[in-house]
């Protein structure tokens, strides 16, 4: 259990998808804006990559990993090289489950994330998630742990950064970095505090 | 003619379409400085006191004296000892030289006088490179963007200079408190724009940037050939068994040990801080908030115990004393434009910092003291605190109204 525990708290803090690796920087900083539509992206990605990694990792054990095959007759068989491929595609058929799902049984929440839902897809934090899972060899158990401390980290992360923003609303930028320009310095500023956990070791 | 009509006689030239306009900001400062505006409200509110950011600011700057001096002094006292006992030599560099060049001298039997005058040597030039570079900045901005120069910047120089070792190199105090008001200050607006700490972001570009001269065990003390591990150092490789309060622990209480400048002596931080508190202009809640944060979690470590781990063992009244707890809890922590503005706000950030210096401290390998990091890191989350305490009082409120 407590190896578990670790491995959550690892990939919440020390490894932030978003301030320590800076993956799903396009919605980061574009959808920052209000905490409270920052919230609620945050728990969709919590969602997508808890349900993602471990699929993902289950297909990749079972079909694409080398000599994975062998309960279908083929010991030899190398598939990885289907492996990003095959990621992107589950992410993209479980993003619209998911979406298809929300529609169907929990309109509200449906409605308040509207048009973030489809865009997980290309949230690079999922897509990276998935592939750093199965490059450390996580088994099943371990890359559900995996999933949800990097989807909590992000959320974190971007719940801060829309904090922060909507404190910097009233902030008098010179006229070059307003806009787009002063959250990717606000994001540096970010990871400096988010030093603070580089070099624990779990 | 006094200085008030000789000040109310150039002002025209400084005022749009005079011959010095480009120069309003500085004309504006240190027209002030003497005298509060002669502007008026011309709308119904009116402001009845003279207190104005520049008096809060002045008095904050006054409160690190006690530290400041102090710790001029410590310096020269550490110095000294590793070179009269420890066999250290005068360093070579152009502070030390001046300091023999104007007739100091070190060794057994240096009195405190000059002890201070060597600390004074170096310390110095560390405030006046701050202040030059860093007011070099704000004026620039201020000019530019026709915003007055904020007082604010007294304090961040002071601070900032505070939290540096005396041996640093003069170029990079530059560079720091460059990062400092340029990138986490101006960038923003100026003062009370900022999220983060603009001293300690300083620092912190400092100590990712630069980490053989800000870290580790030679740096301390200003002694060619004497090497020697800080409280914090010493406890993280488990040489500190006696945690009572002994006398190292009055040392470290009064300061008498290696550190940044002026983060050496909690008793003269004490007097400071409490200056500040009485005149509320720190916030209270903030410190208790960092005090309590700090006991709660170093006391649950100590009953947790480590076997691999000497750090848990580390109580929290000496926490209090070591590396720059209480620099950063009455100076840094109670910043009020990076802090939460909300009252309940400000207790949970105090409660994080203190949490997380201990964290950093303990479980954290690779920095020897949190104080810095945990601030910055406490920063971050100071508007969602805030952001959730608004939520709560408006639901309240609504609730209220609708029943």
């Amino acid at each position: 259990m407590e190896h578990y525990i670790n491995l959550l708290i690892r990939s919440i803090f020390i490894e932030n998808m978003a301030l320590a690796y800076f993956l799903g920087m396009c919605t980061f900083l574009a959808v920052s804006k209000k905490v409270k539509t920052a919230m609620g992206l945050g728990v969709a990605v919590i969602v997508v990559l808890t349900i993602s990694v471990p699929a993902n990792q289950v297909i990749y054990s079972l079909f694409l990993a080398p000599g994975a095959l062998e309960w279908a007759g083929f010991p030899d068989a190398d598939l990885s090289f289907l492996s990003f491929l095959t990621f992107i595609g589950v992410i993209a058929a479980l993003v619209q489950i998911l979406e298809m799902t929300l529609d169907k049984y929990f309109q509200s929440l449906y409605n308040a994330l509207g048009i973030f839902l489809p865009l997980i897809t290309v949230n690079c934090a999922i897509f990276g998630g998935v592939a750093f899972a199965i490059q450390r060899d996580y088994n099943f158990s371990e890359s559900v742990a995996y999933g949800m401390g990097s989807g909590i980290g992000w959320a974190l992360a971007i719940t801060l950064m829309a904090a922060v923003r909507e404190k910097l609303k009233y902030a008098d930028m010179p006229e070059g970095v307003r806009g787009l320009g002063s959250v990717f310095i606000t994001a540096g500023l970010m990871a400096l505090g988010f030093q603070s956990f580089s070099g624990i070791s779990l | 003619m006094s200085l008030k009509d000789y000040l109310e006689k150039i002002e025209p030239d400084f005022e749009p379409g005079g011959r010095y306009e480009k120069w309003y900001a500085l004309y504006e400062a240190a027209a002030t400085i003497f005298y509060t505006t002669g502007k008026v409200n011309k709308s119904t509110t009116h402001v009845k006191d003279s207190i104005d950011l520049k008096r809060i600011m002045i008095m904050v700057w006054m409160a690190t004296f006690p530290a400041m001096f102090y710790g001029m002094y410590n310096v020269g006292v550490q110095a000294n000892n590793a070179i009269v006992s420890a066999g250290a030599t005068l360093p070579d560099m152009w502070q030390a030289a001046l300091f023999t060049l104007l007739g100091g001298q070190l060794g057994a039997d240096a009195g405190s006088l000059s002890l201070f005058f060597y600390g004074a040597c170096f310390f110095v030039p560390i405030y006046a490179v701050t202040f030059i570079v860093g007011g070099f900045w704000e004026v620039l901005f201020a000019s530019i963007r026709k915003h007055e120069i904020n007082e604010g910047f007294f304090v961040t120089s002071v601070l900032f200079a505070l939290t540096l070792p005396a041996t640093i190199p003069l170029w990079q105090v530059a560079l720091g408190i460059t990062f400092g008001v340029v990138i986490a200050k101006e960038i923003f607006g100026g003062t009370g724009r900022n999220f983060l700490n603009p001293a300690l972001s300083g620092r912190a570009f400092l100590y990712f940037a630069y980490p053989a001269q800000i870290s580790g065990d030679a740096i301390w003390t200003a002694a060619d050939g004497f090497s020697g591990a800080t409280a914090l150092g010493q406890a993280a490789l488990g040489h500190i068994t006696d945690w009572s309060v002994n006398d190292a622990w009055w040392n470290s209480f009064f300061g008498a040990v290696q550190g940044s400048v002026g983060e050496t002596s909690t008793l003269m931080l004490l007097l400071g801080g409490l200056f500040i508190i009485y005149l509320r202009i720190a916030s209270w809640r903030i410190v208790l908030g960092v005090m309590a944060g700090m006991i709660v979690f170093s006391t649950l470590l100590n009953m947790a115990g480590s076997d691999t781990n000497p750090m848990f063992a580390m109580p929290w009244y000496w926490h209090l004393v070591t590396g720059g707890f209480a620099f950063g809890m009455l100076f840094m922590a109670t910043d009020p434009v990076s802090a939460s503005f909300t009252n309940k706000g400000k207790w949970a950030y105090g409660a994080l910092i203190g949490f997380m210096c201990v964290m950093i401290r303990v479980v954290n390998p690779a920095f020897p003291e949190g104080m810095m990091l945990a601030i910055l890191f406490a920063n971050l989350w100071a508007p969602l605190f805030d952001y959730f305490v608004a939520q709560s009082n408006i639901k309240r409120r609504l609730a209220r109204v609708s029943k």
